[in-house]
């Protein structure tokens, strides 16, 4: 293997910690009592649920069907019942809580009837929506519908396939456990992917830390009808990142705003090949995955975790200990602290990191920036740190894009490397997310005076057309006037007409008043009900709002009042 | 001395003959400044400025007839952007038009609705549904928070529901860095 | 707090303590070759930065501790004292370091704010006012008739009753003031340098003293404390400069082998324009800023009012790093490339 490797800019060189985990057998983690499904595990729409609480599911049965293009079905991981679908703890940063279905099992773990697809004979189509309800996603953290990625798009072909074995992340090793005993497996799912997207050329890069994995890897490439190539590239952070293997392995950089696809290139994750190849080759949809737990544990080791196991079993099954300070998902570079421990896993779920501070010291607090351009030297999307940070802080979101924020891959590097130990990414994060609610925000305004517009529109519209209905009225009251000027007592009906609208109100109003004392009849039945132990400022509250009520009631009521006593 | 004085009108000639054709081939339509000051208003259409809705109140700051601080949606932010626009100095929000409020949309509660059709005629984006006699539901997406259907609802069955935070309109914060207290 | 959760060693009190260490050969060049008296300098300079430091830390309402320890005035200090006359007298040194703590540091903002290089401004503002102090050196002990003690030093500089033919013994022109004296007698430079201050490159002692600062500043740039950008630029801009000039008229203007090894270049080139808050952060922009720099360093050290340029044009160049930062913007990962669209 004489590949020629390109060395993409930037990266660090974080202690791996890998070989705590990566040196015992994978295990099976039991069947949990309880699991909770979250129905937005991937990116794009939240999956909408398809059962009621009460229902017997079976293992492998869909629960929540994908909803749009961009989405991913999710299905029951066992058999049992539904006792709940609404709001549970998930597995993320803002620690909000997120519509789950919660499955109660039965400990039976029955499967629901399921067959290999074959996928030669169908339709490339129609095998993707097959795909997404099967709710396949990428494990390799961004969970993007495959479905998606697996559509080769206008050009028909996707000449290189790169089947992304980096794992660059210090303490994960799923994907090198996945690598090292189910490398048969994988390139099963990279012949379908192969068989979607046209590819000539497959390139799978592990980092070269995981000679295991590599190894097993070629032995498997061996065995295929396809041509494979094990590549071995070098060990840095962030060297697993997709755009990065693509540039490690090919030399060719992803244009900025652009998809690899547009450069005919596209990137898996080898969980995810595996994944797909239990789809096809056995019908099994995404239910489970392997998890690494690892940390402040008494055996670190990677785990076959049905999706929806919350969290603490895991810990518990891998010894928990005392001095735990806190729970990454993910690894220490990019993972996400998590809230408590009853979140599930999920199909994101890689790692699960617990932390102590002997493993993970609390980071020293931050000095001002000196803008010494380690950031810059490290950054692998090439940008300028120092300065993003700059305008991030000063809430200056237009410079921030313009010095290309959204070409950052939030990797973490430059955070590491900082001598002032400023908590850079977190200031990206909070300028994108900043950013992308003030489009959001100026979408909904321009909606709302697009509709104000119309209503405009519309009402100046109706003036108009009953301005010349009335006129159109009048003429024709006129011509029949001068037509038959004898039927002079037709002519006073004219002013009766007119007459008539007010009394036309007149009734509008009587039946307003019949309504209101309906409504007010009813009201004082459904007298709130939660007004007895409030603080006095609520009731004072509550009291104004009840003063004002009554006075536009009074003031409401009046005009009526008037009216009756004419 | 005499061809200096023809050469100088002679160039005020030419470059009054391209102002001039210029000031016809490029007439801007529509007043471009109340356009600019109308994309940065919120378009709540809510009246607490004094005008009937947004475009009115641009093109009253756009006139030099209102001051820049008279929408409480907008919030101490709108009144920055404004101020940057026209170039003069930010002032705080004028109380008497009102406070900010956290962005809330109306709920109709439809046990209490008597199908009156008030609301929907006090609707300035159109966001309530239904009709006479039928109950009224408010199209949340679409309603901007402008309160102007709590006064003509007879039966007060319009109240005003704060949007919670949810998971798919989470932010990420500003971080902290305590520069003044670190130990 | 999230992610990430581990960092890498580095500190910015690392970093500075770094560039400490990598001034003690100069620091041991100058004792050796100019006497002791550089180091009552070095330490009166420090107690004052550090005094000044604590006083503003507490007046703006900073916590003391962390910011006494990032070492950054100290590294204030020691530049500016390095840059002084050996024996100047101490309200000297106490001003020049107020003045670069208080006002040029702490008015700015403080750690990182700061726009021009605050050794530098108490280097200038001291020029202005007090030019004739300024230029009273310790000659190199090679060259003196007399030599003084670190005690005699101190009462030098502490305003002590020193005989005056003491001071006159031991003081001298530094080379640049000979070279720039010599030239306005209308003497050529070649008999110029015939004085016994100028020994081979850069003057006797200044050459061994800039020898010891390169290797200072090599060793931070091994480190990767500095990038080679600014210094190598900047000593392209003398070398440049001065050797264009010495082709064309050899009588007026010195070899640039003189202006790269004379006082103040070296460490002007690895330890003051390589200071990151006040330089450039682009790569490109590091070179405009190094180039420039050296470029003016020539011009004001030929045609200025003073004898040395490396203060005045770091000084120029800190005021223009916030455009050449913006107009030096690299290309950014996935960005088009220069008269290349991005293969699509």
């Amino acid at each position: 293997m004489s590949r020629e490797l390109f060395r993409f800019k930037g990266g660090v060189h974080p202690p791996e910690h890998k070989s705590e985990s990566s040196t015992h057998p994978i295990h099976a983690a039991p069947l949990p009592r309880k699991l909770v499904i979250p129905l937005r595990q991937h990116i794009g729409q939240a999956a909408k649920p398809v059962v009621n609480v009460g229902d017997r599911v079976l293992k492998g049965q869909m629960i929540g069907a994908a909803d749009g293009y961009i989405s991913a079905a999710v299905h029951a991981s066992s058999s049992g019942v539904v006792t709940a679908i609404g709001l549970q703890p998930v597995p993320h940063i803002s620690g909000l809580p997120d519509l789950c279905i919660t499955l109660e099992t039965d400990g039976r773990d029955e499967w629901i009837d399921h067959a290999p697809l074959d996928y030669r004979t169908m339709a490339p189509a129609e095998l993707r929506m097959q795909l997404r309800d099967m709710g396949l996603t990428g494990l390799g953290g961004a969970v993007f519908p495959s479905a998606v990625k697996l559509d080769p798009g206008t050009a028909h072909h996707c000449p290189t396939l790169i089947l992304n074995g980096g794992e660059c992340e210090p303490w994960i090793t799923c994907d090198d456990a996945l690598m090292r005993h189910h490398a048969d497996e994988i390139l099963q799912g990279v012949a379908v992917m192969r068989h979607l997207l046209g590819s000539t050329e497959i390139l799978v890069g592990i980092e070269d830390n995981k000679p295991e994995a590599i190894a097993a890897m070629q032995a498997a490439a061996q065995k295929v009808d396809f041509a494979v190539e094990v590549v071995a590239v070098p060990t840095i952070y962030p060297g697993g990142g997709a755009k990065q293997m693509i540039e490690t392995l090919t030399g060719k950089q992803v244009p900025s705003g652009k998809l690899s696809t547009d450069i005919g290139i596209q990137v898996f994750n080898v969980g995810t090949a595996h994944a797909l190849a239990r789809a096809v080759h056995h019908g099994e949809p995404l239910i489970s995955r392997l998890v690494t737990v690892t940390g402040h544990v008494l055996r670190r080791q990677n785990f076959g975790v049905l999706i929806g196991t919350p969290m603490h079993t895991l810990i518990t099954l891998a010894g928990d200990r005392d001095g735990t300070t806190g729970v990454l998902m993910g690894g220490p570079m990019m993972g996400v602290p998590m809230p408590n421990l009853e979140v599930p896993v999920v199909k994101a779920t890689n790692c699960i990191l617990v932390q102590s501070n002997e493993l993970f010291p609390p980071l020293p607090k931050a000095l001002p920036c000196i803008r010494c351009t380690r950031c810059a030297d490290v950054c692998p999307a090439e940008l300028q740190p120092q300065e993003l940070f700059r305008f991030a802080k000063a809430g200056d979101f237009g410079h921030a894009q313009e010095y290309h924020l959204f070409d950052c891959i939030e990797c973490g590097g430059c955070s590491y490397v900082c001598p002032s130990h400023i908590p850079l990414v977190d200031f990206y994060r909070y300028a994108k997310s900043e950013i992308w609610a003030r489009e959001k925000e100026k979408r909904a305004a321009d909606l709302a005076r697009e509709r104000h517009e119309f209503r405009q529109f519309r009402l100046e519209r109706e003036k108009k057309e009953k301005a010349e209905k009335l006129a159109a009225k009048a003429q024709a009251a006129r011509a029949q006037a001068a037509q038959d000027q004898t039927r002079r007592a037709e002519l006073a009906a004219a002013p009766a007409a007119e007459g008539a609208a007010p009394s036309d109100a007149d009734a509008k109003k009587a039946l307003i008043a019949a309504a209101l004392a309906r409504a007010q009849a009813k009201k004082a039945e459904l007298a709130p009900k939660n007004t007895d132990q409030l603080s006095p400022d609520t009731r004072r509250e509550i009291e104004e709002i009840e003063a004002r009520r009554a006075k536009i009631l009074e003031q409401a009521r009046q005009p009526l009042d008037t009216q009756e006593k004419n | 001395m005499l061809t200096a004085i023809l050469v100088m009108v002679g160039i005020a000639v030419v470059i009054g003959l391209v102002l001039g054709w210029s000031a016809i081939r490029f007439k801007v339509e529509g007043n471009p400044l109340a356009e600019k000051i109308d994309a940065i208003l919120p378009q709540t259409q809510c009246g607490q400025c004094g005008f009937p809705g947004c475009r009115p109140y641009a093109e009253a700051i756009a006139k030099g007839e209102a001051d820049i601080n008279q929408c409480p949606p907008g919030g101490e932010e709108g009144v920055k952007k404004l101020a940057e626009l026209l170039g003069v100095e930010p002032k705080s929000l004028d109380e008497t038009h009102g406070t900010p409020k956290p962005k809330s949309v109306a709920f109709i509660d439809e046990q209490i609705c008597i199908g009156c059709t008030l609301c929907i005629q006090a609707c300035p984006v159109d966001a309530i549904s239904g009709a006479a006699k039928q109950m009224h539901t408010i199209i949340a997406a679409e309603c901007t928070g402008c309160e102007l259907c709590l006064p003509p609802c007879p039966v007060d069955c319009i109240s005003m529901v704060p949007l919670a935070e949810d998971l798919p309109h989470w932010k990420w914060k500003h971080p902290v860095i305590e520069l003044k207290r670190v130990a | 707090m999230p992610a990430p959760f581990i960092l890498d060693r580095s500190s910015v009190t690392q970093v500075m303590a770094w560039v400490l260490a990598a001034l003690l050969p100069g620091i041991a060049v100058y004792v050796w070759l100019f006497g002791p008296g550089i180091l009552v300098t070095l330490a009166l300079a420090t107690v004052t930065a550090l005094a000044g430091e604590a006083a503003m830390l507490k007046a703006r309402g900073y916590p003391a501790k962390p910011f006494l320890l990032d070492l950054s005035a100290i590294v204030t200090a020691w530049l500016l004292a390095l840059s002084l006359p050996a024996l100047a007298p101490w309200w000297l040194i106490v001003t020049g370091t107020l003045f670069a703590i208080v006002v040029a540091k702490h008015l700015y903002g403080g750690l990182g704010q700061n726009i021009f290089n605050p050794a530098m401004v108490g280097y200038a503002v001291l020029i202005v006012s007090f030019p004739l102090q300024m230029t009273q050196w310790a000659g190199p002990l090679e060259l003196t008739s007399a030599s003084l003690t670190l005690e005699q030093s101190a009462t030098v500089i502490f305003g002590g009753d020193v005989p005056k033919t003491t001071l006159d013994a031991v003081t001298m022109a530094t080379p640049l003031d000979a070279l720039r004296t010599g030239l306005l007698q209308q003497l050529t430079v070649d008999e110029v340098m015939t004085q016994p201050i100028f020994g081979h490159y850069g003057g006797t002692g200044f050459e061994w003293l800039a020898a010891a600062f390169l290797l200072g500043g090599l060793v931070l740039w091994a480190l990767r404390i500095i990038s080679w950008h600014v210094p190598l630029a900047f000593l392209a801009g003398v070398w440049l400069t001065a050797g264009f000039l010495h082709f064309f008229d050899a009588g007026r203007f010195g070899a640039p082998w003189f202006h790269l090894f004379a006082p103040s270049v070296m460490l002007g080139a690895f330890f003051i324009a390589t200071d990151p808050v006040s330089g450039a952060t682009t790569p490109r922009g590091k070179l405009i800023f190094g180039l420039g720099a050296g470029f003016l360093t020539i011009v004001i050290r030929t045609w200025g009012g003073y004898p040395d340029g490396v203060a005045f044009a770091i000084l120029l160049l800190n005021l223009a790093v916030p455009l050449i930062d913006q107009y030096t913007q690299p290309r950014v990962y996935g960005g088009a490339r220069k008269g290349k669209e991005p293969q699509a």
